[in-house]
């Protein structure tokens, strides 16, 4: 699992991590590849992956009747797919298309909160990494709700 | 360095100061009484002067009362300030005709006319100042604004009575016409009948005046004239302690006080009409049905109306609060910034014509002491 | 009394101008490339980029427009306007030959003698992008000048992208960073969809020797100076450019104003330290 240990600890979301919680993150880590086009998950799917971006952007986006699909959000290296797996029922509330080809690593997201129930110093790092992405991109959506660059009515 | 002559004028030597104004082709134009006020209009002889008035001011207040002698510049300022003529409240700025495709732009000829101002108070000399400094002093002067001035001839009245609104001693803006007056009148009243101790300011008084029947004043109508001055100093109406206000007012933009006062401020715009410095302006285009005849007229327009600030859909100061606060800040404390001076000049018609009485040196004085209070 | 002299020329009397072309830009946004007739050109001042003319629709009005063309060519008057209320729409709508008022130049521009030597970040918003062409077109002939020039450019969808094939234009230039970013998009975008501040950790510049040019909708400009903030630019580093409601551009009508500022005359462009306070400050 060397390599793994390696790549995450390189990877922007996981800088500054303990060794020992490294231990542990890696148990639930593993690589994954997507091909340009493939969907990563759907809308309505168990929330059961969070995806760390090494290469490539994914596009996050919903789907309405009668109406094509609109993304809200790309997202790129360094960055991470997937918060829904923080809460319950922990189902994906959206699309995620690669939009080119994807190099990720993927964790097992019922295996990261099984081992935040248990250590939960561990717990609190893993939230005080994931809380601000929440954060960041409510402020994002804010924002682009406001439709500042709208034409005034 | 030049003597500053005091001479006396008799009633008739006021009534041939304004004969020889308009011989000279001046439009001569001072107080009169109309609609149960004073206001500034066009005026021939003493006849017109509001003889034997005086004015009670107050908080959304002003009545005309008799005196009981024949004063003729017996009351403080009325509703209208000089910037009526000198600032005009409509002028068209330029016409444009249409030709096939092509535009000819017109602009309106130079304002030739030479006013002469009669009965200009100490706080208005400085409001005219403080528009010349708006007008010419920076680095575009309004050329129409600048004909009018340079054609302007003022006889100022240094101020027998002081309002019950007016604190200009306070300002340091009055009662007594230093500076910016080719005359200036103190009127002394014995035995009932006006007369006046007059000071030539410029070489133009001087040349008028020594054409007037006119004798030196004696030194007891000179003790007469400073004594009606110190008396006005002394029983102002008001008072607003000035020194610190800029700095002030930019650190309490968001005091309780605004809310407070927003709950009374109707932004009906009085205050910025009657203020002699108010000098904010919009421009209308106009045409005529067939598009080929268009015009440009620039008017008054004050800073409370929800289009003043009106972008991209709407107010940038939507809220009474932001609006007066606009206002008091500009007038007390931004003006500093811009023109290096007050923009108030202490004559009191904001709270004179304010229908509910927002009396300005009031609302500083809240603000001032709650800052005391908090030992800040 | 001593009296200044009276101007030369009223600058509230506009000069006649003729349309020469006109071309569409984005939804409702065109760009009037206009000239003057020659016995008004001869005392025009040339423009910097980041100042603004005031253009006449006869008999409708007056609005203040950006010039969004290249202030190396002094003849070309160019202006990017979206058709809005009476104005503007009217402007919009001129063909070439049609008469046009104009006034100006007013405003003072963007910096761009302080950022010699600099690595400089526009980031524009929206319309924002018309005002920062000058600048951009200036950056791109004077290059050598200045250090990694980066644009980043944010709008509501890829429909709106202004100046599209330009943009892709400067693509193909090697030495300018590029991104744009929309708020929303369908599937055949494969760019950035996202807010415009979050392409700043993309863009490459030495916090320390950096100007920041920013223009766009005011809550954007917001967000974005904090995100500069926060990747280490100095308040004295990033210049943003304020828009309010103008009458005459030459600080005598009062509207403009924002605090003890006029925006036409001590403005559009401001560097930020001297704004702070101000922007922070509701209904001002």
């Amino acid at each position: 699992m060397e390599g793994l240990e390696r790549i995450l600890m390189q990877h922007r979301f996981f800088a500054g991590l303990e060794a020992g919680y490294c231990e542990l993150v890696c148990g639930c880590a593993k690589n994954v590849r997507f091909e340009a086009g493939q969907y990563l998950f759907h809308e309505g799917d168990p929330a059961d992956q969070i995806y760390l971006l090494r290469h490539g952007r994914v596009a996050l986006e919903m789907a309405a009747p009668g109406r094509n699909a609109v993304t809200f959000q790309t997202l790129g290296e360094g960055e991470i797919v997937g918060i829904s797996w923080l809460i319950p029922p922990y189902h994906w509330s959206y699309d995620a298309r690669a939009l080119e080809r994807i190099r990720a690593i993927s964790l097992d997201a019922a295996c990261l909160r099984n081992k935040c129930e248990a250590d939960h110093d561990f717990g609190y790092d893993m939230m005080k990494r994931f809380v601000p992405v929440l954060v960041e991109r409510l402020h994002a959506t804010r924002m682009q709700i406001l439709d500042v660059y709208g034409t005034p009515a | 360095m030049e003597t500053i002559e005091k001479a006396a004028l008799t009633a008739d030597g006021l009534q041939a100061l304004l004969d020889a104004l308009e011989a000279r082709g001046y439009r001569v134009v001072g107080p009169t009484v109309r609609d149960q006020a004073i206001v500034y209009d066009d005026i021939e002889s003493l006849a017109d002067l509001p003889k034997g008035w005086t004015d009670e001011q107050d908080g959304g207040r002003y009545r005309l009362t008799a005196r009981g002698d024949d004063a003729l510049f017996g009351y403080a300022v009325g509703p209208h300030s000089w910037k009526k003529f000198l600032h005009p409240p409509l002028q068209r700025l330029w016409q444009a005709k249409r030709d096939g495709a092509s535009v000819q732009v017109t602009p309106e000829p130079k304002d030739e006319t030479r006013f002469a101002f009669i009965g200009v108070r100490a706080c208005e000399l400085h409001a005219i100042a403080i528009q010349d400094r708006v007008f010419l002093g920076g680095a575009h002067v309004d050329p129409q604004y600048r004909a009018r001035r340079e054609g302007c001839f003022i006889v100022a009245v240094n101020c027998g009575k002081a309002g019950g609104t007016c604190f200009c001693a306070s300002m340091g803006t009055g009662p007594k016409a230093e500076a910016g007056f080719d005359l200036a009148l103190t009127e002394i009243v014995e035995d009932g009948a006006p007369k006046f101790v007059v000071e030539a300011g410029s070489a133009g008084g001087r040349d008028l005046l020594a054409a007037l029947p006119h004798r030196a004043a004696a030194a007891g109508e000179i003790a007469a004239a400073d004594a009606v001055v110190a008396e006005t100093a002394a029983s102002m109406g008001r008072e607003m302690r000035a020194d610190d206000l800029r700095d002030l007012l930019m650190r309490n933009l968001e005091h309780a006080r605004w809310d407070d006062v927003a709950e009374r401020c109707l932004t009906c715009g009085n205050c910025t009409m009657v203020c002699p410095t108010c000098f904010c302006t919009t421009v209308e285009d106009s045409s005529d049905l067939t598009g080929t005849e268009t015009a440009r007229t620039q008017r008054w327009d004050s800073c409370f109306t929800m289009d003043f600030s009106y972008i991209h859909g709407g107010s940038v100061r939507s809220g009474t609060r932001a609006r007066y606060r606009q206002w008091m800040t500009h007038k007390l404390a931004t003006w500093h910034d811009q023109f290096g001076s007050s923009g108030c000049v202490g004559c009191g018609r904001c709270i004179t014509w304010c229908p509910v009485g927002i009396d300005i040196t009031e609302e500083v004085r809240a603000i001032r002491e709650s800052q005391q209070d908090k030992g800040a | 009394m001593l009296l200044p002299m009276a101007p030369a020329r009223d600058p509230m009397t506009p000069r006649v101008a003729r349309v020469r072309k006109r071309r569409r830009d984005g939804p409702q946004v065109f760009t009037l490339d206009i000239e003057l007739d020659t016995a008004e050109a001869d005392d025009l001042a040339p423009f910097a980029p980041g100042q603004f003319n005031m253009l006449t629709a006869f008999g409708i009005g007056e609005v203040p427009i950006s010039l969004s063309g290249d202030a190396a060519r002094p003849g070309r008057l160019v202006h990017t306007i979206r058709g809005v209320g009476a104005v503007s729409t009217a402007l919009v709508g001129l063909r070439p030959g049609d008469a046009v008022g104009l006034r100006g130049p007013f405003g003072v521009g963007w910096p761009m003698e302080e950022a010699v030597g600099k690595d400089v970040i526009v980031v524009a918003g929206g319309l924002g992008l018309a005002p920062l062409r000058p600048a951009l077109y200036h950056l791109f002939t004077q290059r050598a000048r200045f250090g990694e020039v980066t644009l980043l450019y944010g709008t509501r969808s890829p429909d709106d992208i202004l100046f599209r094939h330009e943009i892709e234009s400067w693509r193909r230039r090697l030495d300018v960073d590029i991104e744009v970013t929309v708020d929303h998009a369908l599937a055949d975008w494969h760019g950035h969809v996202g807010v415009v501040p979050w392409l700043i950790p993309h863009a490459s510049f030495d916090p320390e020797e950096s100007v920041a040019l920013v223009c766009g909708p005011e809550v954007m400009m917001r967000f974005t100076i904090a995100a500069l903030r926060d990747a280490g630019l100095g308040e004295d580093a990033i210049y943003l450019s304020m828009e309010r409601n103008m009458k005459c551009a030459v600080g005598l009508c009062g509207h403009c104003q924002f605090g003890p500022v006029f925006v036409c005359r001590d403005g559009p462009v401001f560097r930020y330290d001297r704004v702070r306070d101000l922007l922070a400050l509701k209904e001002l």
